[in-house]
């Protein structure tokens, strides 16, 4: 009974299934139905209009890079520049055995182990169908020997690249910058602003400098091709193109001769120069030493260079104006001063009998002038000139930290410059509460007795120190730094100037600014601590000196034991601006480990002023000093590698 | 010896159905060769995935139904848990989350729910046949669309279109009443306002430049011009084989994966197309033929559902190609590059094999 019902049961669903499969069959069939109909159509109907299509569709559309604009120092010398060069490109994806096919290039031009190594990363880096340099800078006759054997190499071909150049070579490489192969993180960076498609076809990109933050103007609008291609695959004839626009150029404030002379100046010795001029900002003279050559980063930094360059000692790499920080040690002393008079205290004919120490209410610890004994009767104007600690240690008890750091904020230290160049550090302003929050202890009187002299916590950069010393030269008004004057456009040559800014105004009064600038100027008259400095100058300078101990020597417990005990000398540090009635060029050198700052950094300024005041170059340089080859700046940050 | 070693291996092989597989498999690797450029290297890829995936067919078609049915709930089960893995640690490419890492290998979920989801309903139907009431179809419908909801938010579109296709021909054939269909049609038609506000912006574009490719020629619109001019341009005889300019121009883009058709169309031209309809309408026809002749619910729901799916593979990537279905990533069956829709299918292939050889074996 139940096994005859469930007979019947399945029977009765395999018919009732039966007939869903078929309708489901008719369904694949009227669909089948439909696309053998839309073929039909397709394949007979339409075949005349989609074969010519098929015809006139060999077209592809090819990218045209534009011309990267020039950098043009403010005299219109060339700092960087393009030229073209035959590349020998290969694309992986159409070459059977890459590794044979390089061997094979080898017989005919010059492919070096390098190159190879070169080629490999990138084309890890790569899509296969990319075409990847093998080798750059190919001769007229390695050129002419690969085009008769081009047939060949499937896949392999000759390409006329535009090159960067830099033709100054070192010459002023830590603002100008270099441009490198666009990496992953580029690529982001692009995508995200949206310029993604502006780079297509472009293989470099600005990587420091002045050539990473006009990046945009420099880089120019991406133009592009319609060319016919054969069955090959190669372009026949061009049916239509949108011309690209050329980047724009770029005019520096710098001048190179000064750049170069200041430089020199500087020989050997490891330091920085930065040359403000205090009415507009500009920045004349911008210099970071040791330098390096930026066009080894154009093609790709080979290992060792990148090793020599990244772990010398010297640590060229760094953008000390902008990166390295120190502390300003005396020279911090007229900004000091400058708090203390706004503030209504130790205006002239105020005075102090100076014992050669100061000790702290109920204390009788000893903070220690430089010089044993004391310099006698001592007021501002002297405390200046001679450089009396005893005189600002008091000032800066007297004064509080709290109210010392608020008026040197004003000058723009412990914060960016807003300078035309990434990377800028805040070097620091020590308080009280950054000290709680930093080290969550609290603050000691002491340590406000040493701010006093530029001591202790405070660091500055030798870009902030120039930028101080041109406000105080310019009356308390902060004009932006910059190191471009211009942005030119390439096809129609009208210039746009980059606006000077004020950025800051600090209210002094005239009274005060007058005793600080005088007594500056006395810096550099007999008794002065930079007297030599102004020796037969036709123009009146203002200056500070500055010595700067080094500390941090931990850090470099890992180099030699006797470089560790060169490099322990002191910084030297100069600030000065001239003519001192009315300023044009203010300035702040140091040189690490130079002693002391009028001697070793005080000559250096004095060159640079001379050749920007009078164009009076200075005499040959002195054969290179030998003694000084040692430490970097110690609180110097890790730089980190640029390179791809 | 060798012939008893050949009966063994052909035992459980339809051999109708592998004779018009091979063949669709031999036009594929024509394809392929021309396609790719003449790249060896994409063959000898192709062929490795074509062992595995045929060894998974022979398996398959070993294991007797009811063994089938026994393992359809855990597949399920374990298809789900990845597909929720997927969810919360998949890899991330693209901007899907499709592939999870499982220590020594990369998995796509979605594959294996190609081949659970049928069988898991196959199972429920038959299960519930003495019984069957209207909520037994809103529970398999939930069992349904768990898994396409979780494959819709990969985002991978076509998967859960095929996977959803598979789970309705269950449904169908098992009996869903036709006013239910009809009812479910419209309300289908009256929600696709709420389906396409729930769509990602590029998949509303392809359904918008399919009607007017010619709105965004070099971006989104570009596959489905390219492809119709060599479609059209191959015209009756085609241009011959490795002869296709669009093709072997670099014109037409994923031209090995879900275009490969407009390759073969255009070096084959009208007749290779009709020919290549006719081997699917073939395959299509055995596999129906073999859900009718099944002997039970599980393996008439589960042969017919293999069947019907394959049936939509290739009629959604012809349509997309050709020019009248939106552009969804879905492969050519049998033709396209890539090794886990090969598995997959033959796969079923295999299951389908196995409904029709152990038949004698379940009657008695």
């Amino acid at each position: 009974m139940r096994s005859r019902s469930e007979l019947k049961n399945y029977q009765h669903e395999q018919h009732y299934f039966r007939i869903r499969l078929a309708v489901a069959a008719l369904i694949v069939l009227v669909c089948f139905g439909i696309l053998a109909a839309r073929l039909f159509f397709l394949q007979t109907v339409m075949y005349e209009h989609y074969q010519t299509m098929a015809e006139n569709n060999r077209i592809s559309v090819v990218p045209i890079v534009p011309n990267r604009g020039l950098i043009l120092d403010r005299n219109g010398v060339v700092m960087a520049h393009n030229f073209f060069v035959y590349t020998l490109e290969l694309t992986p994806g159409k070459v059977d055995d890459v590794d044979a096919t390089i061997d094979e290039i080898g017989k005919l031009v010059e492919v070096s182990a390098l190159d190879r190594k070169r080629f490999k990363k990138l084309q890890a880096q790569s899509h296969s169908f990319e075409s990847i340099p093998l080798r750059t800078h190919l001769s007229e006759v390695e050129a002419a020997r690969f085009a008769v054997n081009r047939y060949r190499f499937p896949g392999v071909e000759i390409k006329s690249r535009l090159f960067r150049h830099y033709p100054e070579n070192s010459l002023g490489s830590h603002f100008i910058g270099y441009i490198g192969r666009i990496n992953d993180r580029d690529l982001e960076a692009l995508e995200k602003s949206g310029d993604l498609s502006n780079y297509k076809g472009s293989d470099h990109i600005g990587k420091s400098g002045v050539e990473q933050y006009y990046e945009r103007s420099l880089h120019g609008v991406t133009g592009s091709q319609q060319v016919e291609i054969d069955a090959d695959g190669h372009a026949v004839r061009v049916l239509s193109s949108t011309a690209p626009i050329a980047g724009d150029n770029i005019i520096l404030t710098i001048d190179s001769k000064l750049q170069r002379i200041a430089e020199d100046a500087f020989g050997d010795r490891r330091g920085a120069l930065v040359a403000i001029n205090p009415s507009n900002g500009e920045v004349l003279a911008y210099v970071s030493k040791p330098t390096f050559d930026p066009n080894l980063f154009v093609d790709g930094i080979d290992t060792e260079s990148w090793k020599a360059l990244n772990e010398s000692i010297d640590r060229p790499l760094i953008n000390r104006p902008i990166r390295g920080i120190y502390p300003p040690g005396s020279t911090f002393k007229p900004f000091v001063a400058l708090a203390g008079l706004n503030a209504g205290k130790r205006e002239p004919p105020y005075s102090i009998p100076d014992p050669g120490y100061y000790t702290l209410p109920g204390s009788t610890h000893r903070y220690r002038d430089w010089k044993p004994g004391g310099h006698g009767r001592v007021d501002m104007r002297k405390a200046i000139a001679v450089s009396c600690d005893t005189f600002f240690y008091g000032l800066a008890v007297d004064l509080g930290i709290d109210k010392l750091a608020a008026y040197l904020g004003h000058f723009g230290f412990g914060k960016k410059t807003g300078i035309d160049i990434h990377g800028e550090v805040d070097g620091l302003l020590p308080t009280p509460e950054w000290k709680a929050r930093r080290w969550k202890q609290k603050w000691y009187p002491g340590e406000t007795v040493i701010v006093g002299i530029g001591q202790g916590y405070t660091l500055v950069t030798p870009l902030q120190l120039a930028q101080a010393t041109a406000m105080l030269a310019n009356n308390g008004i902060a004009m932006r730094p910059h190191v471009v004057s211009a942005i030119q456009e390439t096809t129609t040559g009208v210039s746009k100037p980059i606006p000077t800014t004020v950025m800051d105004k600090v209210a002094i009064k005239p009274e005060h600014l007058d005793i600080v600038k005088q007594a500056m100027h006395d810096v550099t008259l007999p008794g002065g601590t930079a007297a030599s400095v102004s020796a037969g100058s036709p123009y009146a300078i203002a200056a500070k000196t500055g010595t700067a101990q080094v500390i941090g020597i931990k850090q470099n417990e890992k180099y030699n034991e006797k470089n560790v005990d060169e490099r322990h000398r002191d910084h030297a540090l100069f600030i000065a601006f001239a003519p001192l009635d009315d300023p044009k060029i203010a300035l702040a050198v140091i040189v690490e480990n130079g002693g002391h700052g009028g001697s070793a950094a005080g000559p250096i300024a004095r060159k640079v002023m001379d050749y920007y005041l009078l164009g009076k170059e200075p005499e040959p340089p002195p054969p290179p000093k030998t003694t000084d080859k040692e430490t970097p700046p110690q609180q110097a940050p890790e730089e980190e590698p640029l390179n791809d | 010896m060798i012939s008893n070693l050949f009966k063994y291996v052909t035992k459980h092989v339809d051999s109708f159905l592998m004779g018009c597989l091979v063949m669709t498999l031999v036009v594929g690797f024509a394809v392929l060769y021309s396609a790719s450029g003449q790249d060896m290297d994409r063959i000898f890829s192709q062929s490795v995935n074509l062992i595995v995936a045929l060894a998974f067919m022979w398996i398959a078609a070993n294991i007797p139904p009811q063994h089938l049915e026994r393992i359809a709930l855990p597949l399920y089960a374990l298809g789900l848990l990845l597909l929720v893995g997927v969810a919360l640690f998949g890899e991330l490419s693209h901007g899907a989350r499709r592939w999870l890492h499982l220590g020594v290998a990369k998995i796509q979920p979605s594959e294996l729910m190609k081949i659970a989801v049928p069988m898991m309903l196959a199972w429920y139907f038959s299960k519930r046949e003495e019984s069957l009431r209207f909520p037994d179809y809103l529970i398999a419908a939930l069992l349904l669309a768990i898994p396409v909801v979780l494959i819709v938010k990969q985002p991978d579109l076509g998967t859960a279109l095929l996977i959803a296709a598979s789970g309705f021909y269950v449904l169908f054939l098992a009996g869903l009443s036709w006013k239910l269909l009809v009812g479910g049609g419209v309300l289908a038609g009256a929600s696709l306002p709420i389906f396409w506000s729930m769509l990602h912006d590029y998949q509303r574009k392809r359904i918008e430049i399919l009607f007017d490719p010619y709105q965004d020629p070099l971006g989104a619109g570009y596959h489905t011009i390219q492809a119709t001019i060599a479609l059209g341009s191959g015209g009756i005889g085609g241009k011959g084989w490795l002869r296709g300019t669009q093709s072997q121009l670099d014109f037409l883009p994923e031209r090995t994966t879900d275009f490969i058709f407009a390759v073969f169309g255009e070096e084959f031209g009208l007749v290779g197309n009709l020919l290549l309809l006719t081997l699917f309408t073939l395959i299509i026809a055995r596999g129906l033929v073999i859900a009718s002749q099944a002997q039970n619910t599980f393996s008439r729901l589960l042969a017919g559902s293999v069947t019907l799916t394959f049936f939509t593979y290739v009629f959604v990537n012809m349509g997309m190609v050709s020019g009248i279905l939106p552009v969804v990533g879905v492969p050519l069956p049998l033709i396209s590059y890539g090794g886990t829709s090969l598995v997959t299918l033959l796969l079923g292939f295999g299951i389908l094999m196995s409904i029709q050889t152990h038949k004698k074996l379940v009657t008695t």
